[in-house]
Order: structure tokens, then C-alpha cells, then sequence
């Protein structure tokens, strides 16, 4: 029996709530508050405490998929990564860069925000990105 | 936020605006409520009688979208009354003379009129905000999600320097950011118009450190397309290819019918998620991304506050962290992305970003650290304006009231406002997959006043047809003097009774923020 906790940053809202995860052999079981969290200093919202629940939901997604004949199939990575790169990299060519547009994200990370960013900006050679902010 | 969470504690008056804090930012709430045990004053104003409402001191209720007018009247109180901070306008501000024209057009008496809300009301939150040692201003998107939204965040930055509220412990105009990492994204240049750190694209300096920095041959010294731009360019074919990372357009933006329109001409729609969400339907590729427990990172709260995520589990299945994918397109695509680990591309972020420069995960197994954070000895900043703004002096707008983009008529009668629930998040793609949750609000509903649902003869859980000028959906309705007669409120967490169907996607000129809080629409029992 594996069984750890670990410290993190709450996922839903903006107040930036410190918790930690119960994991048992690999699956997260259980959230509990931080005490030492700078903003709830011990406590969790109804969201937060119930945070563990939708992340082995068995409706997450687990496999790449590929439309094909209309419907999504699939498919493995490599296959995946490819047709993505090939067919961003075939409409820049074939309409410019302004042709293309990126939504970031306030659900992944700061590191993953600056990557997409730049992959945009360095790699397409458009400013079109955004994310929710407004929403 | 100008000001630190833990501040709020502290203030003498919280002047709440447009924010269901209880609602959407919980452990915020927390605080506003020890600010009250330790006798601040506490003042909410809101169209909905939200519950922070039933503890304020004083709570009006202003109507839709007269946000302006109403702080206006309270300004034009501050300034009659002579309770403004003389010293601190000449010091630090500028445009005080033009400002205070406009204001002296909003007599209370007018305001009242505007506004619904009583003359005496806004001279005691005037009283109140303007002579309080230490006065916090607290909002969130039922500020600035209106047309005028950037008029509406305008005027709280006026009340602020009229009165010196601001620059100090415990003062300051606070937004309330909706989600986790909204503050980060944005931090991070996850914005049409600036390279992280709010570096605009159009300056050249900046541009030519960007093309050192990542040795791109060339940069685009254009602003790019917002969210709404972008689809209308799909509508009209100037764009070609949409790449979304862990957004939801199909169920968050306004007027869903013509999103599905616009996303549907996607010559190619690259959906990366961790659930096959409506959006993701649509999409040509899918490619499964992880959740918060699968992957190392940071966060960047409301409050400015980097903190840590840290990996707990192994990815689901296939599953692979989403910065990794992003390098594997990228590289795939013809341009190079090697990083080992998060941490890595922290150290390039913070070469880059000068409010990030003395961010390492090192210094993040504390508490974290609030940007402005310029140097590897630098503790952090509580607050922002201290003895200065960042822009040198604070300048005064002046304000003009304006009404919303849409407004009741014969053919649609009933004001209809949007937002969050306790139990839900946004589209719901995580509260609605979490059993306990989804237990405490299966399905979406109409708020609306117990007169009104007598005059329709709908009673407690009827179903009602709710008809705007962009599309028509049904909903279980649900009684409450919560709002006002002639208003109605809806959920918007819920695909299938969807209210992004009904809203109105007029937006803020400069902000592009739609108007989510105010359109028009019909009520009518189903049959």
C-alpha cells in the first residue's frame, strides 16, 4: 500500500487555495485544507473539499483522437501530433499566420500559458491568442 | 487586487460591487466576514440580493447596468460634501478638473432616479467609504461584464483616488479573478495585445528582446484577434485554424449558435481537455491534456500570489501534461522546444518577464510569492501603489453614464442577468463530473420574483420557455425575491439549458468583455 499526501493549489476559482491530495496506490482519494495556506489558513469551499472527485472521472479523456469519416476515432500519439503540426503548418502556408488562432487557458499552468504563447508568436508568427478572461 | 486577501480583514468599510463573493470566491468571503466581527462596515451593492447582502450594513439594489451612474452619484456626494482627499489628488493624480465637471451632473436625487437606489443610500455609502481610516473596494464580473465594463472599473479607480483609498494596508480596487490560473494566463501574455508580463506587441524595443529571447526570425508588431474577433473570423473566413487548450467557447461565450456556426468553418479545430466537452466535439483532433494532480507548475492567484502545483499521480491512461504536447507541436511544426521539467521553463519565464524575474520554484515551498517580484531577493509585494503608480500619476476619467446595449421593450419584457452558483464552476466540466457536487444541483434554473411567476402562472419547479433575440431555451423555474420584479437570473454552468444561448454578445469596445449581466427576453410557461 502506497499511500502520500500532497500539497498543491486549488483548480477552481481564483482565490488560489492551499490543499492536499490523499493519494492511495496512484488514485487521489481525498482533499483536506492546509493550515498554513497564506489565503484559507485551514478551510476549503464545498468546491475545493469535493476537488478529488472529477479527476478519475471515468469520462476523462485518456486516448488522442482523430476525426476520420466524420467521426472522432482513436488514434496514437505520434499519429495525433502530426496531423496537428502538419495541417497548422499546411494553413500558414497557404494563408499566412493570421490565418491561425490560440486559445490559452486560466485551467493549465503559467508554464503552459508562456509555451502556447510562444508557440504562437515565435513559431506561427500571429498575436492572435486569448482566453477566457472576459468569460 | 491591488491589495493582498488577508488585507481585507482589516478594512473599516468593504464597499462590495458586482461580486457574489459567498458564491464564487468563498474563502474571500471568509475575510469580508472577519472584517465585519472586527466592526468594519460592510456595503453591497448588487441587482441580486446575494447572500453577503442579507450581513451588509447597508445593501442596494441598483438596476442593471447603471453601475456608472450609481458610483458617479456617490462621487458627486464625496465632492459636494467636501470629504474627498484633497492632498492626495494634487499629489498623486491628474484630469481631477475635467472629472469633477462630468461628476457634478450627478446630483443624488438624478442618480436615484437612474439607479433605483434611494437618495439617502448613496450619501450614507459616500459617508461611509469616504471617511473610513482604511476603505476596500471589492468587485468581480458583475462589474465588467457590460458593455461599459471598462467605464464601470474606470469609476471604481476614481472613488479609490478621490477618497485615497488606495496605496495603502487594507484599501485598494480588488477584482476577484473567476478561475484558478485566469491571473497567470494573463500574466503570462495569454492576451492578443502583450508578450507576458503586459510587454506590448506593438512596441519595437520590445519586440526585438522577444526575437533574441527566442530566437524567432520575425515577430508580428500587429495585435491580434480576441475571442470574439476570432470566431467571427471563422465565420468570415480570414481564420482558418483555431487551436483551443482547456477552454469551453461552446458553452462560455455569449450567443452559442453562432459559435457552433463559426467553430463548424474551422478548416482545423485542435481541441486540447481533459473531457470530450462540446467544443471538443467539434473538434478535427483531440488531444487528452491532464489534470492539476498530473503535473508540476504554478498558479497565479487573484491576488498576485505564484504558488505551486505539484504532481500527484501519474497521468490518466495516454493522458500527457499539457506543456509537454504543446513542445511536441511545436517541434513537430518546425520550431524547437526542449524543456526538461516545469521548472525549466520557469527560469526562461522569468528572463523575460520582469514582475517574474525572482520567481524560481525554489522559493515557492513557502507560501509563494506575489509579483511584482523583480529579483532573487526580492520578498514580493503585498500591495501595488505605494507612494506611486505604476503609470506615475493616477489619472482621473471622466465618466459618462451610458445604458446597456439592450433593453426591455413590449416584445421583451424581462431583464435577464447570468452568473455562477456555490456547488458549480464555469461550464461545469469539473463540478458536474464530481458526484457530490452534481448531487447538490443536478440541472440549471430561471431566479425569478414570486409576482412575476404569478402574473405567468408558473409555480416552484414549472418549466418556462425563455426566449431573447438570439435563440430560445426551457428552464425549471424557481422562485425568490432574490431579485427584483421584472428581473430574472440564470446559472450559466448548464449545456443544456444553456443561457450563453440567450446573452448578447455586444461588448465592451475597448475590453471586447460581452455583456453577459443584461439582455432582454420573454418569459413564457411551457407548454
Amino acid at each position: 500500500m502506497d499511500y502520500r499526501t500532497v500539497l498543491t493549489t486549488c483548480a477552481y476559482c481564483g482565490c488560489g487555495c492551499s490543499l492536499y491530495l490523499e493519494v492511495l496506490d496512484g488514485r487521489v482519494i481525498h482533499t483536506f485544507p492546509c493550515k498554513t495556506g497564506p489565503v484559507n489558513e485551514g478551510k476549503l469551499c464545498v468546491k475545493g473539499w469535493n476537488i478529488h472527485e472529477f479527476i478519475h472521472s471515468p469520462k476523462r479523456l485518456t486516448r488522442p483522437l482523430l476525426r476520420q469519416n466524420g467521426t472522432l476515432v482513436e488514434v496514437s500519439w505520434d499519429e495525433a501530433l502530426d496531423f496537428t503540426a502538419r495541417r497548422l503548418r499546411e494553413i500558414k502556408e497557404a494563408h499566412g499566420s493570421d490565418s491561425l488562432a490560440f486559445l490559452s487557458s486560466a485551467k493549465i499552468t503559467n508554464e503552459e500559458n508562456y509555451l502556447i504563447q510562444k508557440f504562437a508568436r515565435a513559431a506561427v508568427g500571429t498575436n492572435n491568442v486569448d482566453h477566457c478572461a472576459r468569460l | 487586487m491591488t491589495n493582498s486577501i488577508a488585507e481585507l480583514e482589516d478594512a473599516d468599510c468593504i464597499f462590495v460591487i458586482g461580486s457574489n463573493t459567498t458564491s464564487s470566491h468563498p474563502l474571500v468571503a471568509t475575510r469580508i466576514f472577519r472584517a465585519k466581527e472586527k466592526g468594519a462596515r460592510l456595503v453591497v451593492a448588487d441587482p441580486r440580493q446575494i447572500q453577503l447582502a442579507l450581513k451588509a450594513d447597508l445593501y442596494v439594489r441598483q438596476n442593471l447596468g447603471t453601475d456608472v451612474a450609481l458610483l458617479n452619484g456617490i462621487m458627486n456626494v464625496i465632492l459636494t460634501r467636501n470629504w474627498h482627499a484633497q492632498s492626495f489628488i494634487d499629489e498623486r493624480t491628474e484630469g481631477f478638473d475635467e472629472f469633477r465637471k462630468v461628476i457634478a451632473g450627478y446630483p443624488p436625487e438624478r442618480v436615484a432616479e437612474l439607479t433605483g437606489v434611494a437618495a439617502s443610500d448613496i450619501i450614507q455609502i459616500a459617508e461611509w467609504y469616504a471617511k473610513a481610516k482604511a476603505a476596500s473596494i471589492v468587485y468581480c464580473m458583475g462589474i465588467t461584464q457590460h458593455t461599459t465594463g471598462v467605464d464601470n472599473v474606470k469609476s471604481l479607480a476614481n472613488l479609490a483616488m478621490l477618497t485615497g483609498q488606495i496605496g495603502r494596508e487594507s484599501t485598494g480596487v480588488n477584482p476577484l479573478r473567476g478561475q484558478n490560473n485566469v491571473q497567470g494566463a494573463c500574466d503570462m501574455g495569454g492576451l492578443p495585445n502583450v508578450y507576458p508580463a503586459y510587454q506590448a506587441v506593438t512596441i519595437p524595443d520590445i519586440q526585438k528582446k522577444f526575437q533574441n529571447a527566442w530566437a524567432a526570425t520575425t515577430l508580428s508588431d500587429k495585435v491580434g484577434l480576441t475571442i470574439p474577433g476570432m470566431l467571427s473570423g471563422l465565420a468570415q473566413g480570414s481564420v482558418r485554424a483555431l487551436y483551443v487548450v482547456g477552454e469551453n467557447p461552446m458553452v462560455s461565450d455569449p450567443d452559442v449558435s453562432h459559435v457552433k456556426k463559426a467553430l463548424q468553418k474551422a478548416e482545423l479545430l485542435v481541441v486540447q481537455d481533459i473531457f470530450l466537452t462540446p467544443t471538443a466535439e467539434l473538434a478535427h483532433v483531440v488531444l487528452p491534456g491532464t489534470s492539476f494532480a498530473e503535473k508540476d507548475g504554478t498558479f497565479s492567484n487573484t491576488e498576485r500570489r505564484v504558488q505551486r502545483v505539484r504532481k500527484a499521480i501519474e497521468p490518466l491512461g495516454n493522458a500527457r501534461p499539457d506543456w509537454e504536447i504543446i513542445m511536441e507541436v511545436s517541434t513537430r511544426f518546425g520550431y524547437p522546444m526542449h524543456y526538461g521539467s516545469p521548472a525549466e521553463i520557469m527560469e526562461e519565464i522569468a528572463r523575460v518577464t520582469p514582475s517574474y524575474g525572482g520567481i524560481t520554484f525554489d522559493r515557492l515551498d513557502g507560501p509563494g510569492l506575489c509579483w511584482p517580484c523583480p529579483d532573487k531577493e526580492h520578498p514580493g509585494t503585498k500591495f501595488l501603489h505605494k507612494g506611486r503608480f505604476s503609470r506615475g500619476k493616477g489619472l482621473f476619467h471622466a465618466i459618462d453614464y451610458k445604458p446597456p446595449a439592450e433593453i426591455v421593450d413590449a416584445e421583451y419584457p424581462f431583464w435577464l442577468t447570468t452568473g455562477r452558483v456555490h456547488v458549480h464552476y464555469h461550464t461545469g466540466t469539473m463540478t458536474r463530473n464530481s458526484p457530490s457536487l452534481h448531487a447538490e444541483m443536478p440541472e440549471g434554473h430561471l431566479e425569478i420574483h414570486p409576482e412575476d411567476a404569478h402574473r405567468l402562472t408558473v409555480r416552484q419547479g414549472d418549466r418556462v420557455r425563455v426566449i431573447s433575440r438570439r435563440g430560445e431555451i426551457t428552464a425549471k423555474v424557481s422562485l425568490t425575491t432574490r431579485v427584483d420584479r421584472g428581473v430574472v437570473f440564470m446559472p450559466f454552468h448548464f449545456v443544456e439549458c444553456c443561457a450563453n444561448i440567450l446573452t448578447n454578445p455586444a461588448h465592451d469596445p475597448i475590453a471586447k468583455i460581452p455583456e453577459y449581466k443584461v439582455c432582454a427576453v420573454q418569459i413564457e410557461k411551457a407548454a
